[in-house]
């Protein structure tokens, strides 16, 4: 459905996008995972039409961005970073100028109150767009974004701002519409394209750092050995004492404590699980364990994993 | 086009853009119109006077109508939408042109409501002859085509810029300083150099229509207006275009 080949794009003397080739199959739901200023936006900008690429193509259901824009603009949906709405307008103003500006040719009303329904905004739709909620800001930009049922929906970072109830429907109806077309999104939160994509493309400093599917994302993941404990026991021998279990290769304290119980993260290699060990030697020494839990891991962590990875395979 | 077009007409409405404008327009004009006319010291139906006091006027009021044109679209971030809309932006630039000149019209054709007393049987200060039709529909045409330049110009500076307050002042300033090139140009003589008189009469926005004034129709004056307004539309796409590259 999407080719991108070797796509460059410079501000001035800096790379945005550096060399990024991939491809999307039709009815993918595909995240864009990356820190701030890794190039997401700019990608989509450029799939848009938006802004123009330095050099590369994209080719959208195989018809090229740059030389048949107004074909492929037909084709694409898309939510913005800010959503783009008149504030002045009402909701049903807004979707209706919408509606008019992509020269949809069918039936306006019964389209606009179908997609109007989907996102749930029916009941605020003669209100202005200025007085409404940022949800309902959001969710009235993605209306405008899936007006003429685009066979490509691109949403740029779209549970930004939401609360967490807010956020949760926003996946679910996310997920809902990739059953009917290749959706794009963008995102810095790792749970969310655990939880919506098939597939995750990371970027980092203009770069395709690893295109995988989730389920491998997670696979990954799970070779997370890292776990917070909290022990009441005298500071610098309880880290002597974890530094001597087999297998532990790091001990740091994150600097909390709660009245003589410090937090201690404890790193490990191997697959055994040393928790058992630890529950042993401290209870030796009779320092209590006051509670232990896993420790997530973040972006940063992935991409150092996936890096090394890749070095890895480099050598 | 269409689309923009009903947009901006709307927006016009809804903000208080277009009621300032008219407002300010028509109470401006109709003072102007009194105290030129109806008023003056010896009572006229001679409207020259009026229209060129007009005219100098539209340097302020019609900034007034351009100035949010693209630079609040920036702002808001609704360039975005627009510009991945399957539309053109040659469509684009037309579309919002075409509002701003709808609303020049509305103006002018509610400002023409004044004339209606010069026209009464019992205004008679210059005899029985009455204002001079031909003249009044030339010098209506003189303003519609210096007015749709300045539309033209005011939409490119707004391209440039997302403050609408700088967007109009910068407008303002343009509009301005064509007018103090056209003083200038009064002033040259045949004896001084032929570029300098060439560019000069180029940039003559504000003379090239004497011929309206008098009641004669000029077909090179209308091709002059028209192509000016053509040449800072296309400048404006071109800005579009050359910011998605850069």
């Amino acid at each position: 459905m999407i080719e991108i080949n070797n796509l460059v794009r410079k501000f001035g003397d800096k790379y945005a996008l550096d060399d990024v080739s991939f491809s999307i199959k039709k009815g993918e739901i595909v995240g864009f995972l990356g820190p701030n200023g890794a190039g997401k936006s700019t990608t989509m900008n450029i799939i848009t039409g938006y802004i123009s690429p330095t050099s590369g193509t994209v080719l959208v259901d195989g018809i090229d961005v740059f030389l048949e824009p107004m074909k492929v603009k037909r084709k694409i949906g898309f939510l913005p970073e800010q959503p783009p709405l008149y504030i002045d307008m009402t909701v049903w103003e807004y979707l209706s100028f919408v509606f008019d500006l992509k020269g949809c040719d069918f039936n306006k009303k019964a389209h606009l109150t179908e997609i109007c329904e989907l996102v749930k905004i029916y009941d605020v739709k003669n209100r202005l767009i200025k007085n409404l909620s940022k949800g309902y800001k959001q969710r009235v930009g993605i209306a405008g974004a899936i007006i003429g049922n685009p066979e490509v929906i691109i949403f740029d970072e779209p549970t930004v701002g939401l609360d967490p109830k807010q956020i949760i429907e926003m996946r679910n109806l996310i997920r809902s519409l990739g059953k009917e077309h290749t959706v794009i999104l963008s995102t810095h939160i790792l749970p969310e394209v655990q939880a919506i994509c098939d597939r995750i493309l990371i970027i980092n400093e203009g770069k395709i750092i690893a295109d995988q599917k989730t389920s491998q994302i997670n696979q990954t993941l799970g070779q997370n050995n890292r776990f917070r404990v909290k022990i009441s026991g005298p500071n610098k021998e309880v880290i002597n004492l974890l530094k001597s279990i087999h297998s532990v290769t790091r001990v740091t304290q994150d600097g909390t404590r709660e009245g003589d119980a410090f937090n201690y993260i404890i790193e490990y290699s191997g697959s055994v699980d040393i928790r058992k060990m630890l529950f042993r030697a401290l209870a030796e020494k009779g320092w209590p364990i006051m509670a232990m839990e896993g420790v997530e891991i973040t972006l940063e962590d992935l991409f150092i994993k996936l890096i090394d990875e890749q070095k890895g395979e480099n050598k | 086009m269409l689309a923009i077009y009903k947009k901006e007409m709307h927006s016009y409405f809804t903000t208080v853009t277009g009621y300032i404008f008219l407002a300010v327009a028509l109470v401006i004009s109709s003072f102007v119109f009194s105290i030129t006319t109806i008023l003056a010291d010896e009572p006229t139906s001679d409207t020259s006077s009026y229209f060129s006091i007009i005219l100098f006027l539209m340097i302020i009021f019609l900034p007034i109508l351009t100035m949010r044109s693209f630079s609040d679209e920036r702002r808001t971030k609704t360039d975005q939408l627009i510009l991945t809309s399957p539309n053109s932006i040659f469509s684009i630039v037309i579309g919002k042109f075409l509002g701003a000149f709808t609303m020049f019209i509305i103006y002018l054709a509610l400002s023409c409501l004044n004339f209606i007393i010069l026209f009464l049987p019992t205004f008679t200060p210059d005899g029985a002859s009455g204002p001079n039709v031909a003249m009044l529909i030339g010098n209506l045409i003189a303003l519609i085509l210096v007015g749709m330049c300045f539309i033209a110009i005011g939409i490119f500076i707004s391209t440039l810029t997302e403050n609408m307050f700088a967007s109009a002042v910068l407008t303002v300033g343009a509009l301005f300083g064509l007018l103090v090139i056209n003083g200038i140009g009064n002033l040259l003589n045949a004896d001084s150099l032929y570029a300098v008189r060439y560019i000069i009469d180029w940039l003559s926005i504000f003379s090239r229509f004497d011929a309206f004034v008098y009641g004669y129709f000029d077909i090179s004056a209308l091709i002059y207006y028209i192509s000016v307004t053509g040449i800072f539309l296309f400048l404006s796409e071109r800005v579009f275009q050359a910011r998605r590259l850069s």
